[in-house]
């Protein structure tokens, strides 16, 4: 007897398969390869070919991996996300890592190996595949967070985010096997077709599935009240890992987030999730921005702000729609270029025995290197949301999905969380224009466009944040194909 | 001879996550933190291999292979982090590290 | 049915009353004048030496923590043994693909020096 034998159609994972294979070159080029400066160019090459992959792919295949993964627009999408956010995140790295000498091969490798992660997460169809790139993209980060093995904070770093973070995996695997109990699949659109076909309107151990893939998920994007180990973890690893996973790990999180959420609980359990998602969404972005109020460490008070926009993320999906769900895809996209562009900027200033930078390194920063502190002034106008910066446009989508979708209240509580946060945002810029600088300054990399890899990061996060903040179509009518 | 029913499974699954959860709050040496990780694991594993046989389906022995390969991974980096833990602070208690405040 | 485990549960009753037996029955009956033989830990006749904890060099937890990795690995050969004659030349390329991952992970960790115990 000959069982059928899995027709391998291997076009819709391309993306995936480029970071993988890459990832494996750069691990066996480290062995052979003494310019470890080198390995970062190389990684670098392998996120511009799977970039390259993913935008030949557009707008999307619709076959799939034995309905295992599926590569649609939004998967495309993300990828690209994540591309973007590996590439910031690379030439932060080569600078940043000779600077501290923490040059090593395997960081690129590892970064290489969570993007795959990443990329499997955005493109699952399948609980099975989406624990595993969770897992592939968070074990890679565990050991990132700690590559700074002289720094007691990195180790620490590492440790907390490993035990908060495989305590959230298990309780995403107990919500799959209940999910899986009640559906009787691991498959996301099976599980949606078997959940709306049957009679029960709610099966209770599917809402329990449901609750607890939930908190895993809400430990994974940092949403209260599961966002303890968030502001640790990013003061305490080192600032280019900080700048890469606070936009990557996010980015996946939502992307799976939508699709199991859209996919396999709708439209039986809509309602449910909609009250979940709007409360959370409330709560994580008031005490995002209220604890991120006094904070003197820039990588903490950054790392509350990026709580605060999860927030703001989930509103988008909260709005259950196809227009919440763009906003949501284009609020990402601008968080990626502000937050990774932030951090990159505090990894420029950073001094080379500290591992962290406060407020007080940066003042004076407009006289010392005026160029840097022109593009931290972006981001942190960017990040408030003063229009025409992408910020902006990315608000704006989002809260108006959320009014068409009754969820005004929300909106409102946005834009006023808008409004506070401003006043920490406002709080670097006045260090950076109105402070004297220190006695002891802190040693920035000149900032010279084209002539530093860090400096390159920089100015395309800066360019992007201009850019598609002066025009916003190009990104809207690339999410209309979604 | 009669088949133990999978209720009985679930149960003892769903008891020993719950131990295994309420250890990684209550208890404080990171090594029983990560012991307590691995039984919440493995409670899952459980129920996956009990809800498999009731389904008749063979997904919940396949998602067994990959979870006990993948918590292995995560038992070894923690494991590896904690070696480096120890080297710096020459402790295995959580509340000992805890230089990140704020 | 459950009374068909009736005889597992005397088997255990038996087992757990001859054991507390045999250990309580001496205490009572036998004469007890310990020596510095007769309380040392046993050790199967070895004479016992040193401390049972002791610091256990850095580079056996990095070969341990690397066992463990290898050798869960093999689990995945077990369901493909399985339909091995099934699944002919597609089964054999796909654990071709696996095994040379794992060869690369192997080949990683002896170039690193990784199975060196410092």
């Amino acid at each position: 007897m000959r069982p059928q034998l899995p027709t391998l159609d291997l076009v819709p994972l391309y993306p995936l398969l480029v970071v993988t294979g890459w990832a494996v070159l750069v691990l066996l080029a480290d062995l052979f390869v003494q310019h470890k400066r080198a390995l970062g160019y190389l990684a670098l090459t392998g996120v511009i070919v799977a970039a390259v992959v993913t935008v030949a792919l557009w707008p999307g295949v619709p076959t799939s991996f034995q309905n295992m993964a599926i590569s649609d627009g939004q998967a495309l999408f993300f990828n690209l996300v994540f591309l973007v956010t590996g590439a910031l995140g690379l030439l932060v790295a080569i600078e940043y890592l000779e600077r501290k000498d923490l040059q090593r091969g395997e960081y690129y490798a590892l970064l290489m190996f969570s993007l795959a992660g990443m990329i499997a997460m955005a493109a699952a169809e399948d609980l099975l595949i989406v624990f595993l790139g969770l897992e592939m993209m968070s074990v890679a980060l565990y050991v990132l967070s700690g590559s700074n093995q002289r720094d007691m904070s990195s180790i620490e770093a590492a440790m907390k985010y490993f035990i908060l973070g495989s305590f959230a995996s298990a309780f995403f695997l107990y919500g799959i096997a209940l999910t899986y109990a009640a559906a009787g699949s691991t498959n996301l659109a099976q599980i949606g077709s078997w959940l709306s076909g049957r009679g029960i309107p709610k099966d209770p151990v599917a809402l329990t599935g449901l609750s607890l893939l939930l908190v895993g998920f809400g430990f994974k994007v940092a949403l209260v009240p599961f966002h303890w180990w968030t502001p640790d973890v990013y003061q305490g690893a080192p600032t280019s890992v900080t700048a890469f996973m606070s936009v990557g790990a996010k980015a996946a999180g939502f992307a799976t987030l939508t699709r199991v959420l859209y996919s396999a609980f709708s439209p039986t359990f809509t309602t449910d999730w909609v009250t979940v998602a709007a409360v959370l969404a409330a709560v994580t972005m008031t005490f995002g921005n209220l604890a991120a109020l006094v904070q003197r460490d820039v990588k903490r008070l950054l790392g509350y702000s990026s709580i605060a926009h999860a927030g703001y993320v989930l509103v988008g999906i909260a709005a259950a729609s196809p227009v919440g769900v763009r906003g949501m895809l284009f609020y990402i996209l601008a968080y990626a270029f502000m937050t990774a562009g932030a951090f990159a900027v505090a990894c420029a200033v950073e001094r080379r025995e500290q591992s962290t930078t406060t407020l007080a390194d940066y003042a004076g920063l407009a006289q010392r290197s005026p160029l840097l502190a022109a593009a931290m002034l972006l981001f942190m106008l960017s990040l408030i949301g003063i229009p025409p910066l992408i910020g902006f446009w990315s608000k704006l989508f989002v809260f108006r999905a959320a009014v068409e979708a009754n969820l005004a209240w929300l909106a409102v509580l946005g834009v006023l969380n808008s409004a506070l946060s401003a006043y920490y945002y406002a709080g670097v810029v006045v260090q950076m224009y109105l402070r004297e600088p220190g006695r002891s300054p802190a040693e920035e990399v000149a900032f010279r466009p084209w002539r530093s890899a860090l400096a390159v990061a920089v100015f395309l996060a800066a360019a992007a944040t201009v850019v598609l903040g002066l025009w916003p179509g190009a990104v809207v009518n690339l999410l209309m194909g979604v | 001879m009669q088949d133990v029913p999978t209720t009985w499974f679930l149960l003892l699954g769903a008891i020993l996550f719950t131990i295994g959860a309420v250890g990684v709050l209550v208890r404080r040496n990171i090594l029983v933190m990560l012991m307590c990780i691995e039984l919440m694991m493995n409670a899952v594993n459980l129920t996956f291999v009990a809800l498999g046989r009731e389904l008749g389906s063979l997904t919940g022995q396949v998602v067994v292979f990959f979870t006990i390969v993948v918590a292995a991974v995560e038992v070894t980096v923690g494991l590896a982090i904690l070696i480096e833990l120890n080297r710096l602070y020459q402790t295995a208690d959580v509340d000992e590290v805890a230089g990140l405040k704020g | 049915m459950l009374i068909e485990f009736i005889p597992v549960l005397v088997l255990f009753a038996l087992a757990t009353a001859i054991a507390v037996i045999a250990l309580v029955l001496p205490a009572f009956l036998g004469p007890r004048r310990p020596s510095r033989a007769k309380i040392e830990t046993y050790e199967s006749g070895k004479l016992p030496y040193g401390d049972a904890r002791y610091k256990v060099p850095i580079g056996y937890y990095k070969i341990a923590l690397l066992f463990v990795i290898f050798d869960l690995e093999v689990i995945f050969f077990y369901p493909w043994a399985v339909v091995l004659r099934q699944l002919h030349v597609f089964g054999l390329i796909e654990m071709g693909i696996f095994t040379a991952l794992l060869v690369v992970g192997y080949v990683y960790e002896w170039k690193k020096g990784g199975f060196e115990m410092e």
